[in-house]
């Protein structure tokens, strides 16, 4: 059955004199070349410039804080039980006394970590975190040369307490709202 | 004492210029690679990467040299030596301008006018076969033979219609120097327009020679993992891959000189400027049509596809040398024709 139009049936046919001297045909590939030579050129300058991304993107994780700085996370481990890929690993531990400025609840994650190689940034964590800690956000996670480097620990997942270290997240939470 | 001091600083600045154009070719190559295929290309070392052959040449001399055991040391060396040489060797014959009056002596911008220079040209070019031909041997590598033996017949079978191509040329200057082919041609009287088909057959088979795409067999990566410098690293890899863009320039000296004038232009009688400074200017307008020249040998290279081995062969065999020996019998007829001793 013909499904397009676009199938060609192949002829083994004599070449005719004109296409024989190659030259017309080597002369129309040479106009086609100098033409993209005053064309726009595709590429993106990568650190410098980055390419637009939807508003909704779904990169590199963050954990984040609440308005006092305090840590969302409370080490419920629902994220890691949702991740298809398994990716995410936590240990919990209990708030001592005199840490109340640095976690939220009483219970919180002493290790987190999400391994960038498993990862497929489906953003099933975010789904089903109930605190509001974990989101995905519109960083890359950049490249590395030894495998090791891409288990992200809290140091590299948490946002700081200084307002120029947060990290924005209003556009994921509002494409939650949409759906 | 001064003839010597003269042509060994002409000797240094022809060897140098071309080193420099040859190196800045690998970086225009890049470029024009990339603006062909709507990319930038190098653009991080140094303003718009003008750097980049600086890089390239550092990063050749920094890697490890190796000679494969079963390589014949001496021919293994000699190979890239001998390429080297015979790329440099040929700039010697070629004007590259009319020539400078100080103090009332006449200097020629060229380093010597040997009668017979479109020869010595052919006899160098020859040369250089073994250059590839030692290589690929003493490699010691079934591919890098197969390089080797694929690229001089390659160049032996297009030097034949190369040089039929040349002889039609010579019917009509009845010169082999090449000043005086170049002398000939002044103001717009350019050879092309007598030699037409020459032209063309010289330009096709400088691309045989120079081993660039279309006809860059001898090192299809396709096939033969990187033809004849297969077992080559380090700066002797380095001086094969430089090596092509000298002869690339070498012959885009050539193919201008025989074939475009040279150094002469249109209107060159009507500036009304001293003969130094049109002697100058010519030498700047040279020049620009070495670079177009290099210009198209990259612009076809983004072009074309490789040739298949047995068509090369055809082209090189049943068409190229057929109608060379058509365009000796043509310019032959036209030659009689206009010395008046041909009679209908």
């Amino acid at each position: 059955m013909q499904l397009t139009n676009r199938s060609k049936v192949v002829v083994n046919k004599e070449m005719t004199f004109a296409e024989k001297i190659y030259l017309p045909a080597v002369l129309s590939g040479l106009a086609i070349t100098i033409k993209h030579l005053f064309k726009k050129s595709a590429t993106i300058k990568y650190p410098e410039q980055t390419r637009p991304v939807s508003e909704n993107y779904r990169g590199m994780h963050v954990l984040k804080r609440d308005e006092q700085g305090r840590e969302n996370c409370t080490a419920c481990g629902l994220c890691a039980v949702a991740c298809p890929a398994e990716a995410i690993t936590m240990t919990s531990a209990e708030r001592k006394k005199g840490e109340d400025h640095l976690y939220r609840e009483e219970k919180y994650a002493e290790v987190y970590e999400i391994n960038m190689l498993r990862c497929i940034f489906c953003g099933l964590c975010e789904e089903a975190c109930p605190k509001e800690a974990i989101f995905l956000t519109d960083r890359l996670v950049p490249s590395d040369f030894v495998r090791t480097n891409f288990i992200y620990g809290k140091d590299k997942l948490l946002e700081g307490t200084s307002a120029e270290l947060r990290v924005d997240v209003s556009k994921r939470i509002n494409a939650h709202r949409k759906l | 004492m001064e003839f010597f001091v003269i042509k060994l600083v002409l000797v240094l600045i022809v060897f140098l210029v071309s080193l420099g154009v040859a190196a800045y070719s690998t970086y225009a190559e890049r470029k024009i690679a990339a603006f062909l295929q709507d990319r930038i290309g190098p653009d991080r070392a140094g303003p718009f990467g003008l750097l980049q052959p600086l890089a390239d040449g550092l990063k050749m001399f920094m890697k490890e040299e190796i000679i494969p055991t079963h390589a014949d040391k001496f021919l293994f060396i000699l190979g890239p030596c001998i390429m080297m040489m015979t790329a440099s060797m040929t700039g010697v014959i070629i004007p590259w301008g009319h020539g400078l009056e100080i103090n009332g002596s006449f200097y020629p911008v060229q380093i010597t006018d040997i009668n017979i220079g479109i020869l010595y040209v052919f006899g160098v070019v020859s040369i250089g076969v073994y250059g590839i031909m030692i290589g690929g041997w003493a490699s010691n590598n079934k591919y890098s033979l197969m390089g080797a033996i694929r690229a001089s017949s390659q160049m032996i079978s297009y030097e034949l219609a190369m040089g039929m191509a040349i002889i039609a040329l010579i019917m009509t200057t009845g010169t082999l120097s090449v000043r005086e082919i170049v002398e000939q041609q002044h103001g717009i009287h350019w050879n092309i327009f007598t030699q037409p088909l020459g032209v063309i057959l010289f330009i096709v088979c400088a691309f045989a020679e120079c081993n660039r795409t279309p006809f860059d067999l001898p090192e299809c990566e396709t096939e033969l993992v990187g033809g004849y410098h297969t077992e080559y690293s380090s700066m002797k890899l380095g001086f094969y891959l430089f090596a092509e863009y000298i002869n690339m320039f070498i012959s885009a000296a050539i193919i201008s000189s025989l074939y475009f004038g040279g150094y002469n232009f249109p209107f060159i009688d009507q500036l009304g400027l001293s003969p130094n400074m049109l002697s100058m200017l010519g030498t700047i307008i040279f020049f620009g049509k070495i670079f177009f020249f290099i210009f198209f040998f990259m612009w076809v290279r983004w072009t074309i596809p490789r040739f298949r081995y047995d068509q090369l062969m055809h082209l090189g065999w049943r068409i190229m040398i057929p109608l060379a020996i058509v365009n000796i019998l043509g310019t032959g007829v036209y030659v009689l024709f206009k010395n008046g001793q041909l009679h209908f």
